[in-house]
């Protein structure tokens, strides 16, 4: 075990894992998180608390971490590299890691002109590749980049996000394949609407024999509305939401497409479960939390396996 | 290039209030091709700004000047007999030039009429585009000629992010994915294999992160 993470466990059990999000919310109130915790707990292997997603200011995402790990949830800490230099990062997964949090995920962040503070400087000292590289070195050497040695190594199961339908397609299965190399364990995926063309990104990653070395956790976001699914396509850049998606939330009635969104949701947790190659399902239901438990049971994934 | 755009009027003008005599100093250098700080921007501005002072009922005596370079001492030094002359020097120099002024010039005030922009290249007649950063350690051999610090919002070196959609960046539909020009030139000298390699984290050091940097030349000394 390269961590010990109840995550990295039933993976290597050969369950299917199930990971969801809490995103933390915009104040100090520690009850926002505790509330999301309860609609999660017992429904995943293990939980992500996002690192001021879109750029808008948040608590931060090590204290979600714990604030959800009190409530008996294993954290996942997702870490930017947008507001923290080298320095920063290192200490952070030195805390994260002394706090109990064994899950990460190296993400860039998105750029701040999308948040609260579009004039802020951005960092981007080093990049998320090299965040995977660094916590690599750190856990499986012991060492810090500058070479000296850390009196306690950092055990995390290191994880990377990729949005399969980004452009240039070309190289998104070379980019999972690099981040694969430079230490990432597992990988959750973008929301994936697009079947078709995830399937062919998967077939692509099957050739590279990347499944066997890196562990593919496949992104579901239901649908609230027909307006989500529009504001989304037009908003979210590299989100792909083909039209008979929209179309099919679009034709029920306003008070039935929350309905509809979760059935969609639990068809394509189905289908994905049929894919080569998947090993886990990453739900984010975005200020969703509390339909969780409808989406991953009627999927079948639940009780959730209890891996020693 | 150095870049740069005229500081907005009104802003040069609450500048200049304290004062009636003054020097404008152009530079035929990078912001003469830029065409924001040559002699001919001397001369439209200093007329712009005689006529709204006398408008405001408070004359200014401008001398117009164009030094050949305000970064190099041997031009600076063409002011020093009449500068003592003047209130202020208001430089439509770039931010180098403009402190180089005030260094050399002490007892007189230095005002910048421009804002200084970026190290750049010329797109067309009127439009500027940034291409470098000065970061110190050039990596343009493995990036197919493009730069992922400059052309990259996120200075990626490792890029394109999930933000790249049909080669645009998110952050501005008028930015191209730095990222994506690279691939497309590596993909066209078939130099991919550049692509797939983690690269080594870049020392910033050699950038203004190092604090202010100088280049000693000594075989030029």
């Amino acid at each position: 075990m390269k961590s010990g993470s109840n995550l990295e466990k039933v993976l290597a059990a050969g369950h299917l894992s199930v990971t969801a999000e809490c995103g933390p919310p915009r104040g100090a109130n520690p009850d926002i998180v505790r509330k999301k915790a309860a609609f999660v707990k017992g429904h995943v292997d293990a939980c992500n608390v996002t690192d001021n997603q879109t750029a808008v200011v948040r608590m931060s995402s090590l204290a979600g971490c714990m604030l959800i790990k009190e409530e008996g949830i294993e954290p996942l800490i997702q870490m930017v590299v947008r507001d923290r230099n080298r320095i920063a990062l290192q200490s952070d997964l030195l805390g994260a890691a002394a706090m109990g949090v064994r899950n990460l995920l190296c993400l860039s962040g998105d750029h701040q002109k999308f948040g609260d503070d579009p004039q802020a400087k951005n960092v981007f000292d080093i990049d998320s590749m090299q965040l995977i590289h660094m916590t690599k070195m750190m856990r499986d050497e012991g060492v810090f980049p500058s070479g000296d040695k850390l009196d306690g190594a950092p055990k995390f199961f290191i994880g990377c996000a990729v949005n399969p339908f980004a452009d240039p397609f070309e190289i998104r299965v070379p980019r999972l394949k690099l981040k694969m190399e430079a230490g990432a364990d597992f990988v959750q995926t973008q929301c994936i609407y697009n079947m078709t063309k995830f399937k062919e990104y998967m077939e692509l990653a099957l050739k590279e024999g990347l499944p066997e070395k890196i562990k593919i956790l496949a992104g579901v976001t239901p649908l609230k509305s027909a307006g989500m699914a529009k504001f989304m396509r037009r908003m979210v850049a590299g989100m792909d939401i083909p039209d008979e998606v929209v179309k099919r939330i679009a034709d029920e009635p306003k008070e039935k497409q929350a309905a509809k969104g979760i059935e969609m949701a639990i068809e394509q947790i189905q289908e994905l479960k049929e894919i080569e190659g998947v090993s886990g399902i990453h739900v984010m239901a975005i200020e969703w939390e509390e339909k969780l438990e409808e989406i991953i049971g009627g999927a079948g994934l639940l009780p959730r396996p209890v891996v020693e | 290039m150095i870049t740069g755009t005229p500081k907005p009027i009104d802003e040069v003008l609450e500048m200049l209030e304290p004062y009636d005599n003054i020097i404008l100093a152009g530079c035929h250098g990078c912001v003469t091709v830029c065409r924001v700080g040559g002699e001919k921007e001397v001369q439209v501005l200093a007329s712009t700004l005689r006529l709204a002072r006398e408008a405001s009922g408070k004359k200014i005596e401008i001398r117009e000047v164009s030094l050949e370079r305000q970064c190099d001492p041997e031009y600076v030094e063409q002011m020093r007999p009449y500068v003592e002359d003047y209130q202020a020097v208001l430089s439509i120099a770039c931010g180098a030039g403009i402190q180089f002024l005030a260094e050399k010039i002490t007892t007189t005030p230095l005002l910048p009429g421009i804002n200084t922009g970026f190290l750049g290249v010329t797109e067309r007649q009127g439009e500027w585009t940034e291409r470098c950063q000065g970061c110190g350690d050039c990596v343009l051999h493995l990036t197919g000629g493009i730069c992922p610090v400059t052309r990259c919002a996120k200075s990626l070196f490792h890029g394109p992010c999930g933000g790249s959609v049909r080669g645009i960046c998110e952050v501005d539909k008028e930015i191209k994915c730095g990222w994506q020009l690279i691939i497309d030139r590596l993909v066209a000298l078939d130099q991919m294999e550049n692509y797939g390699k983690l690269k080594p984290y870049k020392g910033w050091n050699s950038a203004r992160d190092g604090g202010p940097r100088r280049i000693i030349r000594e075989d030029m000394i």
